[in-house]
Order: structure tokens, then C-alpha cells, then sequence
């Protein structure tokens, strides 16, 4: 009898499991020029809605507990806030002029936002919807990273071509980098010991480390047919284990893949034009590329470094994330 | 006449043409050298006509080479079917087409054993092709490999029966070199295998619709979409219809009654 019950809660237990693991994850994508989000289905990669935004949406970030995410409406001066179960937006966080890119706390509660024009970094209480301070840094900040524990966070300047070291506590710059011309991103390794960063017209990818604030690597790319002036590198990736970097290459319509322990480029992926940011699944078994030329994502297979497909989204993608959907629905 | 009699015929004949094609080195290298130059050096230098478009049986943007690799395989049995043609005039003028016709098996039977000996020949010819583009990234789904098997033995034999056909009108071996000018070359330039067939459109409107007429285009369309595991009704059946159409021509050709051959005296 309590070995029947057993199997029979195992069978519910497998049976109401089922359905909730065939659910896929949703990606999101900003188009810049439609004013909207597409959201599509992981699986199927079809479009099931288009959501309309602010002006000119651009940096799309995922808050921890995956409920909402957040997009920069660059020319309507604030962040909208978009429901992951209704898929509507409701409502939205204020911000300084020209929003870019940003990123949020590991708490959920803070976004740390570059604002192209002030030369400044916004610091944003979500709950509050208030802007609490402002940190000076370089001409033209846009890429943001908090750092795994939250401590730190990094703002890359495009003219100073500068890494900028903040920290959350004191809200103080603590340490500047000098890196290549126009660095337009950075992403923590996920143990938080190195900052890699994209220098758009530098042309490569510097790795910092956080200890000592230097450079540890350069990594430089060469496409052969491809003029190094093409080669633009702006949106990266970095798997869970810490293993692979995947960089956008922009107007040379490839994803290029990094070895990130021997800083290495291992592959070129073609994929649609002017490709801005690429986004992997929670499980990085599936990169996605935003193809600001070609109107398209392309999708990406990681263990076989092979592209798999394109699909049209709306005008001018720009960023994209991927939204993993709970077990039990949204 | 008892079916074994076909059998050993017709491996008889498979075994003629797999000796001659081995013992033949340098006409296995050329074979496939030819594909691989087209891969390797040409599509360097053309990364870029396939502009920004996804053309079907493709799901993303492909690299030249990936596109042009199908095209290749056609054009090795296109060479091989030319070939064919080419060792019928050469075996007329020799005489072993007598020994080989003189068979009481139909004559049909004994011109289709020829034509499936040598498609067989031009199907491991693109196989082993298709192996070394993989070093290229040619890497169709594995499924493709499968699938492309009767696409190839289909469009080996359409190119096949074409051979056929031609070799019944070309009286000496020294006429050759014609075919290749006014079969080989038009063939393969005026289809889809080097360019997608929209490119062309924006080029020429009339050469467009040359290269939709012509029917390696459908042979080249055929396995290009088999290799991706897809199928393209429209292009099987012109191949269907096209091989139809040059069997009955080529068996017309061969009848000593009423054919070509008669006419001139079958060249022998």
C-alpha cells in the first residue's frame, strides 16, 4: 500500500511535471526603430506578441526573480517595465536623458543606468521609482555590469574609452581603465574575478582583472575576406561555467566564440547584418543574436557552434534577452 | 529470357564501368579536383553574391561555399554523364558497342544497365566530395546524407540519359570538344547551381527565365533541398519528366531501325 501510494504521487508528480517542462523559454527583443518588444517562443521561435514601448527602446535587462524586465526607452527618457506573465507593460521607472544601456542590482531593487548624453551613471530605486543619486564618469557611458555580489559595478565610457570601477556602497568610482577605442560593453565572469569588455571601433575585447584593475588580455579578431574596419565588436555573452565568451561583431554579421581560459576565438558564426547584442538561454544550450540590419534574430546552437535559424522580428533589433518561463506557468 | 540473365548483364556492365573508372586514376582525381577547385578557390572570391537573403531549403545565412556545394554535386554527374557519352562514341568507334549490343537482353535493358553503371560511379564520386567539403564546413544535417541518395540516382540518370542522347548525335570522338562547349559550359553557368536564381533575375530578366527552363537547374534545386532534408516537388518532377523524355530519345537513337545510328551508318 505505501509503495502504491508512492508510485501514484511519483506518476502525478511526473504527469503534472510534464507540461510545465515542455514550457520554453520566451525571448525578448528590442527593435529600435518600431518602438516594441518582440516577445517569441523559445521552441517554436514565432513571434506570439509584439508589445509597443517608449521611444526608442535599446538596453533590455531581466530582473533575478525573472517577473519583470526592464527597457530602456532612450528617447522617452525612462525605463518601461514589462510583466513576464502578462506580457504587457505596466508602467515605469524614471531616468536622466538618453537612456542606453544599464543593468540591475542582484536584489532586484536597484538599476544602475548609463546615460549617453550626462556623462553621468543614474542610480534608480525601483520600488520608489525615484533617481537617488547620479556618479559622474566619462563622455558617453553605456555599458553597465553589477558584478555576481552585487559590491561593484562597471560603466564603460565610449569617448574616455574607459572601464569605470563603482562601487555600490559608497556610489564612488574607485578605479579607472584605459581600454581600446569606443568600449560599448562589459560582462562580469561569473566568479567575479575578471571584467571583460568590447572596444567597438578598438576592434577586440579587453579582459581586466578585477583585483589588480589591469589588463590581462586582448583579444582581436580576424574574419578571412572580412576588412578589419568591418569588424566591430559591441553585445557579449558569457556562459554559466565561465567557459566561453560569445562577441557580437557587428557590421561583420558574425558571432565570434572565445575560449575564455586560453582568450582564444575559436569560431566566427555567420548570422543577419549589424549584429548589436546576443543573449543565452539559462541552460546555454542556445545563443541568440539581435540583427539590427536584416530586421532578424538568428539562433544559435552552443555545444555544436553551429546557427540554426533566422526569423524576422520587428525593425532595427538592437538588444535581446532570454526570459526562462517557471515551472507551473507564468 | 530468365532474370538472372538481367542480372548478370547488368553487373556485368556495373562491374565495366567501376573497373574503368578505378583503373582510370587520373580520371578519378580530376573528378575530384574539379568540385573541390570551384569550393575551395572560387567561392572565395564570390563570398558575397549571395547578399542578405535566406534562401529556401535554408533556415539562416550561409556562407558561399555551403550554398554552392549542391551545385557541385550536380556538376560532377553532369561531368560523369558527359563522360558516358563520351566513352559510348569511343566504345562505337572501337567496336565493343557491337559486343555489348550483340546481347539478346533487350536493348533498352542493356542502355539503361549503362546508364544506372554509370550513375552509380558520379554517386560515389559526390559522396566522397561531399566528405571532403565537410573539412569546409559543408556539414548538411545527417538526415541529408540519407536523403540525397535518390535525388543523386535520379539526376545521374537524367544526366546520364542526356549523354545518351548526345551520343548518338556526335559522329567522331573528335567532336567532343563541342559537347563541352555547347552542353557542359551552358549547363552549368545558366542554372542555379553557381548563383541563386533571384540574383540572376535582378541581372536578367530573359537569362532568368533560361536558367528555370533549363533542367539542371532542378537537378542542382533536387539535391540541394534532399541534402537539408527537404523535398522540392516542382524540381523532381522536371527531372522526372526531363529523364523521360532523353531515355526515349536516346533508346530511339540506339534502335538500328529507325534511329540516328541507322541514318548515318551508326558510325562504326
Amino acid at each position: 500500500m505505501p509503495v502504491q501510494v508512492t508510485l501514484s504521487r511519483l506518476f502525478a508528480l511526473v504527469l503534472l511535471g510534464m507540461p510545465a517542462a515542455a514550457r520554453a523559454d520566451l525571448i525578448m527583443v528590442s527593435n529600435e526603430k518600431d518602438n516594441t518588444i518582440s516577445v517569441l517562443d523559445g521552441d517554436s521561435l514565432q513571434v506570439i506578441k509584439t508589445v509597443p514601448t517608449g521611444e526608442r527602446p535599446r538596453g533590455i535587462v531581466l530582473s533575478p526573480d525573472a517577473r519583470y524586465v526592464y527597457i530602456c526607452a532612450s528617447d522617452s527618457d525612462r525605463i518601461d517595465v514589462l510583466d513576464t506573465r502578462t506580457l504587457t507593460i505596466t508602467g515605469s521607472v524614471p531616468s536622466n536623458p538618453d537612456p542606453e544601456l544599464f543593468d540591475i542590482s542582484p536584489d532586484g531593487r536597484t538599476l544602475y543606468i548609463s546615460n549617453e548624453n550626462n556623462r553621468e551613471v543614474s542610480v534608480v530605486d525601483i520600488a520608489s521609482a525615484t533617481i537617488r543619486t547620479e556618479i559622474p564618469v566619462g563622455v558617453e557611458p553605456e555599458g553597465m555590469a553589477v558584478s555576481p555580489d552585487g559590491k561593484t559595478v562597471v560603466n564603460t565610457t565610449e569617448t574616455t574609452s574607459m572601464v569605470h570601477f563603482i562601487d555600490t556602497a559608497t556610489r564612488k568610482v574607485v578605479a579607472n581603465v584605459k581600454v581600446p577605442s569606443r568600449p560599448r560593453f562589459a560582462v562580469w565572469s561569473p566568479d567575479g574575478k575578471f571584467v571583460w569588455a568590447s572596444s567597438e571601433v578598438g576592434g577586440g575585447v579587453s579582459v581586466i582583472e578585477v583585483a589588480s584593475h589591469k589588463i590581462v588580455a586582448r583579444i582581436s579578431f580576424a574574419i578571412p575576406g572580412v576588412s578589419r574596419e568591418t569588424i566591430e565588436p559591441v553585445g557579449l555573452a558569457i556562459t554559466h561555467d565561465g567557459r566561453t565568451v560569445f562577441a557580437a561583431l557587428g557590421p561583420a554579421n558574425r558571432v565570434a566564440v572565445i575560449d575564455a581560459q586560453s582568450k582564444t576565438v575559436t569560431d566566427y558564426l555567420l548570422v543577419g547584418q549589424r549584429v548589436w547584442h546576443v543573449a543565452l538561454t539559462p541552460d546555454d544550450t542556445k545563443l541568440y543574436s539581435a540583427n539590427g540590419l536584416t530586421n532578424d534574430i538568428s539562433q544559435i546552437d552552443v555545444a555544436s557552434r553551429t546557427v540554426l535559424k533566422s526569423v524576422p522580428v520587428g525593425q532595427a533589433p538592437w538588444g535581446v534577452i532570454v526570459v526562462p518561463v517557471k515551472k507551473g506557468g507564468p | 529470357m530468365p532474370l538472372i540473365a538481367y542480372w548478370r548483364c547488368f553487373v556485368g556492365i556495373l562491374a565495366r564501368e567501376g573497373l574503368r573508372f578505378i583503373h582510370q586514376r587520373e580520371r578519378f582525381v580530376s573528378a575530384l579536383v574539379r568540385p573541390l577547385v570551384w569550393l575551395v578557390i572560387f567561392a572565395s572570391g564570390f563570398r558575397f553574391v549571395l547578399g542578405v537573403s535566406i534562401i529556401a531549403p535554408y533556415d539562416t545565412y550561409i556562407p558561399y561555399q555551403v550554398y554552392i556545394a549542391p551545385g557541385l554535386m550536380a556538376m560532377i554527374q553532369l561531368f560523369n554523364g558527359m563522360q558516358s557519352s563520351l566513352s559510348m562514341v569511343y566504345d562505337r568507334e572501337m567496336g565493343n558497342m557491337r559486343t555489348l549490343l550483340i546481347s539478346p537482353l533487350p536493348r533498352w535493358f542493356l542502355l539503361l544497365s549503362k546508364l544506372l553503371a554509370g550513375t552509380a560511379v558520379s554517386i560515389a564520386q559526390a559522396y566522397v566530395f561531399l566528405g571532403i567539403a565537410w573539412f569546409w564546413g559543408i556539414r548538411p544535417p545527417p538526415l541529408g546524407w540519407v536523403l540525397v541518395f535518390p535525388a543523386l540516382v535520379l539526376s545521374g540518370l537524367m544526366l546520364g540519359a542526356l549523354g545518351l542522347v548526345i551520343s548518338t548525335l556526335v559522329k567522331q570522338l573528335e567532336n567532343f570538344a563541342g559537347v563541352m562547349n555547347f552542353v557542359i559550359f551552358p549547363m552549368f553557368f545558366a542554372s542555379s547551381a553557381l548563383y541563386p536564381l533571384w540574383r540572376i533575375k535582378e541581372g536578367s530578366l530573359f537569362l532568368y527565365h533560361v536558367c528555370q527552363a533549363n533542367p539542371f537547374t532542378h537537378a542542382a534545386e533536387m539535391i540541394r533541398f534532399a541534402l537539408y532534408g527537404q523535398f522540392n516537388l516542382i524540381s523532381t518532377l522536371v527531372v522526372l519528366g526531363a529523364t523521360g523524355l532523353f531515355l526515349i530519345l536516346g533508346f530511339i537513337g540506339y534502335d538500328p531501325g529507325r534511329g540516328l545510328l541507322a541514318k548515318r551508318g551508326g558510325g562504326e
